[in-house]
């Protein structure tokens, strides 16, 4: 039964710059179940925002996306026209972003954000409904509605992550975008965050592509994980096989590098070498030159993931 | 040792290009602003070889003729030919502007410095001061000056020169202050270095970069404050050639269809400016790189 | 709103200060600059009895301390005296003058801002495209190009070969001006009194010098907004608002330009300055009746005591118009309150 309700095949972004061309995402494909939450982790410059922008087209200059398809319902987004673009962003998938002060326009009041999106999709409609509708919505955010009025600069971090929450689901999206949503929120805000966003996942029905670099909020909340390194797809599986036994070499080595503090280590374990040069990759698996398992196959072919009961892993020692 | 001026030429240009390929247009931006300043400098400086008149001479030929093969701009009310005359009109617009110039920057830089260092009651005086004379309209200020002395090469010198030196003064005290926090100046002063030393080997050369930009930049107002305050009849005499003192005179004969008289002096002024615009910005640009933002 | 009126208080009162050092440059360069004023005004010829009697008509033989106190407290009371050629109080000259530099400036700045901000919004979206170096080129060319050179070739081309607008005065010769002046502000003037005939010809008689002073100014203006427009356009918030399928032109003229704005409204009480300057130049070409062709008319008549007086005015105009702007941007920038 097919109920993907965002399927991700074979994408490429480039971003064209004067030393050479960055292959920020190569050949990654993804598939996301209706109604799941799927963790999109790796450290920093491994493409996974990059990704999580391509979906909207949202990509900035001088990113393209140079191939693949990107199948939401059936039709093809990368193909799709401006019109049909301009209708799926923020009514069918929404996104939300990493610092929530510099996401919100500093001149309107939060009312005239929420009624602007709203009119944008349906534009019949009145702005007192369309207020009332952004008041329902605080509510259920558990914010006061009078607040409409106020600006973002007048709201704490916490308050104003829920905003953009609150705005991006105004219009009952299927899916939603998370790019870093926690980064910038203190540990206890994080943790009301996350709560809300379960509530609202469930109210809502909703998929979520959860992006970061905290593997610690994705174990919370994802059903499914994927890592990806260097622009490629490492490993993808359900969030419980891929953390208990990870597979790619690289999943491994990330979720030993993180302190834990009942054990007694008396040293950080981290990975020798360095992020791979987009412009210029390694040839073969992308991970090669700081895999411990490293064989001459790895040198030299690229892996393609291997599957396994849903949990696909990109090396070539499961290959 | 013989150079041959081909293969030279072609050295020039091959390093030129690849400068060009490594900072991208705004490279070929400070050549086009060099190669005109240049041009226009060369014109000055050559102009007693190559005008085809005296400029003084009132009797070239027919009085307001259009131009022509004999006068490739005309010829004034005066019968004087226009060409000639913007030639060596080039000499007053350039050298009154470069002179004001390295006079502003001189006394404001110095100034600068010292306040800067300096620090205390005296700083903010003089900052204020200072930031009065920057707000206020630096032609109407000119006006003034050229206004109360005497027509004269210094005098409209001294006009121009006066309006710029908050500029340079604002620029230098802001580097030095941030300069005078830094770690390396503080240990120099520990070990017992006199002012005059910090500000001379420290500060001073960490401001010449953007001092180079704001000078170029300056030159290109000054010419604009020169041309305007000679079309106003301030500032200098008749006797001088001057592009400025021609548009005013030309301006009379605009009515009667006599375009050549103010359409060239007025070219003229607009190209230096452009010129030292370009060169001001290419620099700028390379000098303080925003690749990021192209 | 207590914060409001702290900014205000706080920021007007930053303005008294540089008043006061304005004044007192004007009076050091109008008083004692070499040059004796009286002689040359009496023909230089004068015998030496008439010249000290005239200086002490005129107050000039008092040490200069005390014409310095003298000079900033008629200021206060806004007594620029007497002018010295002609019978007439020298802020009765100004205040005749004043309404038509207000509205050359003010037109000018309105053309500026149509032309340049637009313009400069326009090249930052099409950043690196060959419109936007076109309009980055002109941007900095138009600014390059005199002021009064402009001028004269508009009226050249517009005035003269082809006849559609008027190069000279702010009225023409069949308008009858004592019917509608109240103000001075004629446009103002013209709708108050209905005359709408008038006003065609106020209107018309604008055109070219507001053209001329707004279009050189525009230069700045379109490389302000583009510079602006390009951080804006990097913002987090425009990107949510591309994300919730908000149309790119209102994302950008609307979004992006009305923040990118906010910084252009201070950058406007520094052109205020430079506007000054550029109304001298073009009423001088225009034979516009304003405060600039005051000021050079007594300036060659040698009237020290207007002089004085139109630069003081501008003195208090430029640091007037610099303090609203900044006080008009603290209300529009919420932020800046808080």
């Amino acid at each position: 039964m097919n109920s993907n309700i965002l399927e991700i095949e074979n994408l490429h972004v480039h971003f064209p710059i004067h030393i050479g061309t960055v292959h920020a995402v190569d050949n990654v494909c993804l598939d996301l179940h209706q109604g799941e939450v799927m963790g999109l982790v790796g450290e920093s410059g491994c493409g996974k925002s990059t990704l999580g922008f391509s979906i909207l087209k949202l990509l900035r200059p001088p990113g393209i996306i140079a191939g693949g398809k990107i199948r939401y319902h059936g039709s093809d987004i990368v193909k799709m026209d401006e019109k049909k673009l301009l209708d799926i962003r923020g009514k069918r998938i929404a996104m939300i972003f990493q610092d929530p002060l510099t996401s919100l326009n500093p001149l309107f009041c939060i009312g005239d954000q929420f009624v602007e999106t709203i009119k944008t999709h349906e534009n019949r409609i009145s702005k007192k409904e369309a207020l009332e509708r952004a008041a329902d919505m605080l509510r259920r955010l558990g914010i006061a509605p009078d607040r409409l009025s106020e600006y973002p600069h007048q709201m704490s971090g916490g308050m104003r992550q829920r905003i953009m929450i609150g705005i991006a689901l105004v219009l009952n999206p299927d899916l939603l975008i998370a790019d870093e949503p926690t980064t910038s929120l203190d540990v206890i805000v994080e943790a009301q965050f996350l709560d809300l966003l379960n509530e609202l996942r469930q109210q809502f029905n909703l998929t979520i592509l959860l992006i970061s670099h905290n593997i610690g909020i994705v174990a919370q909340m994802a059903d499914r994980v994927t890592v990806m390194y260097g622009g490629r797809l490492a490993e993808t599986g359900d969030v419980d096989a891929v953390f208990a036994e990870p597979r790619h070499p690289y999943t491994r080595g990330l979720l030993y590098s993180i302190p834990n503090i009942k054990l007694d280590q008396p040293e950080l374990h981290t990975m020798p070498g360095a992020p791979p040069d987009l412009v210029d990759p390694p040839a073969g698996c992308v991970f090669h030159p700081r895999c411990p398992h490293v064989m001459e196959k790895c040198r030299k072919d690229i892996p393609q993931p291997s599957k396994d009961n849903g949990h696909l892993t990109a090396c070539w020692l499961y290959g | 040792m013989k150079y041959s001026p081909t293969a030279t030429l072609a050295r020039i240009i091959s390093r030129w290009t690849q400068m060009g390929k490594k900072y991208g247009i705004e490279w070929w931006i400070l050549v086009a602003g060099a190669l005109i300043i240049m041009g226009v400098i060369l014109m000055a400086i050559l102009a007693n070889l190559i005008a085809p008149y005296n400029p003084h001479d009132q009797n070239t030929g027919p009085q307001l003729a259009p131009p022509s093969q004999d006068h490739f701009m005309g010829t004034d009310n005066l019968q004087r030919d226009v060409f000639s005359r913007i030639m060596f009109g080039a000499r007053t617009i350039l050298g009154v502007a470069i002179l004001a110039a390295i006079i502003s920057s001189i006394v404001g830089i110095a100034i600068g410095l010292i306040s800067g260092y300096a620090g205390g009651g005296f700083d903010k005086i003089l900052s204020l001061v200072m930031d009065s004379i920057y707000s206020f309209p630096g032609l109407i200020l000119a006006i003034a000056f050229a206004a109360m002395l005497e027509p004269g090469i210094i005098s409209i010198t001294f006009a121009v020169a006066v309006i710029y030196i908050p500029t340079y003064f604002r620029l230098v005290r802001g580097q030095t202050l941030t300069i005078k926090e830094e770690l390396y100046v503080e240990a120099a002063r520990a070990v017992g270095a006199p002012g005059i030393t910090i500000l001379a080997k420290y500060i001073f050369p960490n401001v010449i970069a953007t001092t180079a930009v704001v000078f170029t930049m300056n030159v290109g107002d000054a010419i604009m404050i020169e041309a305007a305050l000679t079309y106003l009849g301030l500032g200098l005499p008749p006797s001088v050639v001057d592009w400025g003192m021609d548009l005013a005179m030309g301006k009379k004969f605009l009515p009667s269809g006599q375009w050549w008289l103010i359409t060239f002096p007025g070219a003229m002024i607009s190209l230096l400016a452009v010129g030292f615009t370009m060169l001001g910005e290419g620099l700028a640009e390379i000098l303080n790189p925003r690749l990021l933002e192209h | 709103m207590n914060n409001l009126l702290r900014y205000i208080i706080g920021r007007t009162l930053l303005t008294i200060p540089m008043i006061f050092i304005l004044l007192s440059i004007i009076f050091v360069v109008v008083r004692v600059m070499p040059g004796d004023p009286v002689s040359s005004m009496l023909g230089g010829h004068a015998p030496e009895k008439v010249i000290e009697q005239k200086k002490e008509e005129l107050g000039l033989n008092k040490p200069m301390i005390l014409q310095y106190g003298n000079y900033l407290l008629q200021i206060c009371r806004l007594d620029l005296g007497n002018s010295m050629i002609f019978k007439q109080r020298v802020i009765d000259a100004i205040r005749e003058k004043l309404p038509a530099t207000i509205e050359l400036t003010f037109f000018g700045m309105l053309i500026t801002l149509l032309v340049g901000v637009p313009l400069g919004a326009f090249a930052a979206d099409k950043r690196r495209s060959a419109q936007d170096y076109s309009i980055r080129l002109f941007g900095i060319v138009i600014y390059c190009i005199p002021v009064y050179w402009l001028g004269l070739m508009l009226q050249m081309i517009f005035g003269i070969w082809l006849d559609l607008f008027p190069i000279a005065g702010r009225t023409g010769a069949r308008v009858f001006v004592a019917g509608f002046d109240w103000s001075g502000l004629y446009v103002l003037d013209t709708i108050v009194a209905k005359d709408f005939t008038a006003f065609k010809d106020v209107i018309i008689h604008l055109v070219l010098p507001s053209v001329t002073l707004g279009l050189v100014l525009s230069g700045i203006f379109i490389r302000l907004t583009r510079a602006n427009m390009l951080d804006v356009l990097k913002s987090d918030y425009i990107l949510a608002a591309e994300a919730r399928g908000i149309r790119h032109r209102r994302v950008v003229y609307k979004h992006a330009l009305l923040n990118a704005f906010v910084p252009i409204l201070t950058m406007m009480g520094l052109q205020v300055a430079i506007l000054m300057a550029g109304a001298v130049l073009t009423e001088t070409t225009f034979s516009w009746p304003g405060m600039g062709r005051l000021l050079l008319e007594r300036i060659y008549l040698r009237d020290y005591p207007t002089i004085q007086g139109v630069i003081v005015v501008f003195a208090l105009i430029v640091a007037l118009v610099s303090l609203v702007v900044d006080i008009i941007y603290a209300l529009v920038d919420p932020r800046v309150r808080y």
